[in-house]
């Protein structure tokens, strides 16, 4: 027995010294698609330990003692693996020449970026993260005040909006987790420009297409920005703020399973302390206040899908009066109530098989009462004969639902196709009430159904395309309308790449022009748009041409009061320009800037132009310079805006048996403005602290320069009177803090 | 004579095996020796590419996907010494599959949350400024749970003082605070006994080299 172990032993030895003595080598190089040697690459003999690593010139060389049908593999990230089956016998040996090709990979491959800006922590081609949209001066936290400093925007200081190479501000839609979102901006008050609703912190993404943007979206001529909500929040956390304006809260609560969340926010902002201080323009009856609450639930439903619920009421109102233009030592008076509600609720799932899902739908409710009137030297209503007119009551109710399905399919690679509808409904509900207390209503009801599809096609690293197509049906003007899109980029380099995009894009017209719907049909945008982008870690370089066509543009014939309405489509026009953009975070140590400059060449004509001409929201020539620097050793973070525009046309206009004529026209100065603002974090890093504290002080124009952002007429064309902001300056201070509320962040702050 | 012929037969096959496993573990321990002494972005890579070879060829073990990782995100911080932080991304990215695969074979172990630690900690230094916010909870959160799964492991105190250490005072680094960690890590690392000579047991010459750095 113990002979017969000794022998196995003895036995297992030998063939063991055996093996180890037949070798089979295997050598060779491993090159990419230009021949290029690629090192580092891992070579292995499958399901063994034997194999290499290539060195700088791509060779490779290990000798293995395994027998028979092996595989030998070379793979690396990125790089699509070769696999060769091998029949290893007794002191074989290999060469390999090994050419290993690129995979199409998100990392690597080109991305579309023709006519759009991207803020986002994640993409590459983005060219701000979502803390450029909080920190950018003068931007006081709105989202598209920031946006204000890319190009292909207008400095329009005396109405809200963002109007885009050219177009109006209704030409620019908002859409948030894929649904359409109406009244995205404050209810407007005359020649005041108002804020957007939404707090840029429940954002985590933001793309700005100023033009030729996806098949996914439609009903905008110049703009798409698109905003997509954050996912679960990193921890639980509160909030508090305090300003001369109002105080905030919110809590925010992540399950312990981090599968779920919620959480809300209630803001009161009054700005009577602060009109006491900073004189306005306007003398206020009613300061502005505003009670404003947020609400949100958000659950992971598997690895890759997600369901968001986002709440939004809003409860405001402001009244002023002013010297009226109309009348000399009379005064116009404007009351304006607001109550606004939105609801968001969205689902995407990854499905399996490649498919994905993103299903969302929206409801919003908004009102408007508005209220105006003339006052005399006593603050006393009155209604003067001629300007009874002036004297008015408007109650505007708004009913929006919008609902979306997107599917979409990976096809090979990264090339995907993606399909889907869209249902607009908007019921827009008027009541006007003239001197007399006449009522004067109406409702414009409106179902816009929608069927689009794209896909992308991914030929190599270097080249891609997208080609879609929507198509509309208007129920209210029984229309409909196919809208091709296309684009197509190159990679001109590691970090450099060339796109072009083009679109035909539809929209109705507005519904503020209409009292019947008559023969009208959409109006018409055709965009033309070429970019070169050059992208690191330290520096974007934009460069972008474009020309839009306008078609079927909305003329306005009749007026009631001084409403226009809509009469045809027979308006025109067209816009060509070019912009750049610089953003630089490394030359200037600890300091980040961008510059901003647009040329625009546009004319249109539309609503009551007696011809085609430059629109007085359009200026040939803007800029913008952004710098943010932060001094870590004061804790505190400067920022700075410079904005600049040349003078925009003005034009008075009016209506003279049917033609449409000039009363007066002309250029304003230039516009210029200086804003600066401050974030000092005294808390910042601090250990042990579990809490995070942010005091701002912003100054909006703090040079008191004069801005003028047009004119306005008395009804008779008699008096002419500068369009200016309510205020020279205007200076915000808050304190706000976020502090954790359980146990997980304290952990995690202690171990900071 | 039937009886004897079965027992050679077992016996032959217990050699086999064992073997196998001591194939296994020397590859391993020539791979960890190598491991101790390497300090170059190549040396690395080649011992990533060594330890995820075995890995994929034993399939059940956890030990050599934890040091294909360890091999890959300490290339990664190599480069982020030599102040090559561009090329962090592509090499510590081949790290997180890695992780994972140690993961689902060894369930809550305190050491693959250092490494989880190592990994998130490594993708934030590649563009700190933009990934701070996020990555920075994730990283500490990591490496509470490796301490909160084994508190008398000797490598949480070391990554506690190098995060004291690296981060610059007025962000709430503290050098003598580090010091006392890294101290408090090599008491540890007296103590630690690791499972046996193929288990974790680096870290200590860096915590006597971090001391030597503090004055």
């Amino acid at each position: 027995m113990k002979l017969l172990l000794t022998t196995a032993l003895s036995l297992a030895a030998v063939i063991s010294s055996q093996l180890a003595n037949s070798q089979s080598v295997l050598k060779g190089m491993v090159t990419n698609n230009k021949s290029k040697p690629l090192p580092g690459i891992n070579i292995t003999l499958k399901d063994t330990y034997d194999g290499a690593t290539t060195d700088s010139l791509g060779r490779f060389s290990f000798s293995t003692t395994e027998k028979g049908e092996l595989t030998l593999v070379a793979s690396s990230t990125g790089l699509k693996p070769f696999e060769q089956v091998l029949k290893l016998t007794k002191d074989s040996s290999y060469n390999f020449a090994i050419q290993l090709k690129a995979e199409i990979t998100e990392l690597s491959a080109v991305v579309v970026t023709a006519g759009t800006f991207e803020a986002s922590d994640k993409k590459r081609t983005a060219v701000l993260t979502p803390i450029d949209v909080a920190t950018t001066a003068g931007a006081n936290a709105d989202v598209t005040a920031a946006l204000k400093t890319l190009p292909g925007t207008q400095q329009v200081g005396e109405s809200e909006g963002l109007f885009v190479r050219g177009g109006t501000a209704a030409e620019t839609k908002t859409f948030i987790d894929g649904t359409l979102v109406n009244n995205f901006f404050y209810s407007s008050i005359p020649n005041i420009s108002t804020r957007s609703r939404f707090s840029p912190f429940i954002f985590k993404g933001t793309v700005f297409s100023t033009g030729g943007y996806s098949a996914l979206y439609g009903q905008a001529l110049s703009s798409a920005l698109v905003l997509e909500t954050i996912d679960l929040p990193e921890q639980s956390a509160g909030s508090l703020g305090f300003s001369p304006l109002g105080i905030s809260g919110g809590l925010q609560k992540l399950a312990k399973n981090k599968k779920f969340s919620w959480g809300f926010n209630y803001d009161y902002t009054n700005l009577w302390a602060v009109f006491k201080v900073l004189k306005q323009r306007q003398d206020y009856i009613k300061e502005p206040e505003y009670h404003t609450g947020d609400a949100n639930f958000r659950f992971k439903t598997s690895a890759t899908g997600m369901v968001k619920y986002y709440g939004y009421f809003s409860r405001n109102k402001l009244g002023f009066r002013e010297n009226s233009i109309d009348s000399i030592g009379y005064k116009d008076r404007f009351g304006l109530k607001n109550f606004n509600m939105y609801h968001n609720l969205s689902w995407r799932e990854g499905l399996s098989n490649g498919w994905k899902m993103n299903l969302g739908v929206s409801y919003a409710y908004n009102q408007d009462d508005i209220d105006g009137g003339m006052q005399n030297s006593s603050n006393q209503d009155v209604v003067l004969q001629g300007l009874e007119w002036k004297d008015f009551g408007l109650q505007s109710k708004g009913k929006y639902f919008n609902a979306k399905a997107v599917f979409e399919k990976r096809i090979v690679g990264l090339s995907a196709a993606r399909f889907g509808v869209e249902y607009n409904n908007s019921n827009d509900n008027p009541n006007y009430t003239d001197y007399t207390s006449q009522h004067y209503d109406f409702t414009i009801q409106e179902h816009l159904k929608s069927v689009f599809a794209e896909t992308d096609i991914y030929l190599t690293n270097a080249l891609a395309a997208k080609v879609g197509g929507r198509f509309e049906h208007s129920a209210l003007f029984d229309r409909s309308n196919i809208a091709p899109r296309a684009s197509l980029a190159y990679k001109l380099g590691k970090e450099s790449q060339a796109s072009l995009a083009y679109g035909m894009f539809y929209q109705n017209p507005e519904t503020r022009y209409l009292r019947s719907v008559g023969n009208l049909d959409f109006a018409k945008a055709t965009h033309y748009v070429a970019q070169y982008l050059k992208t690191n870690k330290n520096i974007t370089a934009r460069f972008e041409v474009f020309y839009k066509k306008y078609d079927n543009l909305v003329k306005t014939g009749t007026q009631y009061n001084n409403d226009q309405v809509a009469a045809n489509n027979n308006g025109f026009g067209d816009a060509k320009g070019i912009e750049v953009f610089w953003r630089d975070k490394k030359t200037i140590k600890n300091l980040d800037y961008w510059v901003s400059y647009s040329y625009l060449d546009t004319k249109r004509d539309f609503l009551n132009f007696p011809t085609a001409m430059q629109p007085s929201f359009a200026a040939k020539h803007t800029g913008s310079l952004v710098m943010k620097k932060f001094v870590t050793a004061w804790k505190t973070g400067f920022n700075m805006t410079y904005t600049y525009s040349s003078g925009r046309p003005y034009y008075n206009i009016y209506n003279d048996n049917g033609i449409n004529k000039f009363a007066d026209r002309g250029e304003t100065d230039d516009f210029h403005n200086v804003s600066f603002s401050l974030n000092y974090l005294p808390k910042l890093f601090s250990k042990g602290a579990n809490k995070f504290t942010v005091l701002v002080l912003s100054v909006n124009n703090i040079f008191g320069i004069k801005q003028t952002y047009g004119y306005k007429y008395s009804y008779n064309s008699i008096r002419k009177e500068a369009i200016v902001p309510p205020s020279r300056s205007f200076v915000f201070i808050g304190l706000f803090m976020s502090f954790g509320v359980d146990n997980t962040e304290n952990v995690i702050n202690s171990n900071l | 004579m039937k009886r004897i012929f079965l027992s050679a037969a077992l016996a032959l096959s217990f050699i086999a095996v064992n073997a196998q496993s001591d194939r296994y573990k020397s590859a391993m321990e020539k791979l960890i020796a190598t491991l101790d002494t390497t300090k170059t972005v190549d040396g690395y890579t080649e011992l990533g590419n060594s330890f995820q070879r075995v890995a994929e060829a034993e399939k059940t073990q956890w030990l050599p996907y934890y040091y294909a990782a360890l091999a890959t995100v300490s290339a990664a911080n190599n480069m982020f010494v030599t102040g090559q932080t561009d090329k962090i991304d592509p090499i510590v990215d081949k790290a997180a599959p890695l992780i994972a695969k140690a993961e689902e074979l060894q369930k809550d172990n305190s050491e693959i949350f250092i490494l989880k630690k190592m990994y998130n900690t490594a993708k934030m230094m590649a563009d700190p400024m933009s990934r701070y916010m996020e990555l920075s909870p994730v990283a500490a959160e990591a490496l509470a749970t490796a301490k909160k799964l084994n508190p008398e492991n000797p490598r949480v105190p070391l990554l506690e003082g190098q995060d004291l250490f690296f981060t610059p005072e007025q962000f709430g680094g503290d050098k003598n605070e580090a010091k006392k960690k890294f101290e408090e890590a090599l008491k540890k690392f007296e103590a630690f006994k690791p499972a046996d000579n193929l288990a974790p047991h680096w870290g200590k010459d860096q915590a006597t080299y971090f001391i030597s750095q503090i004055k």
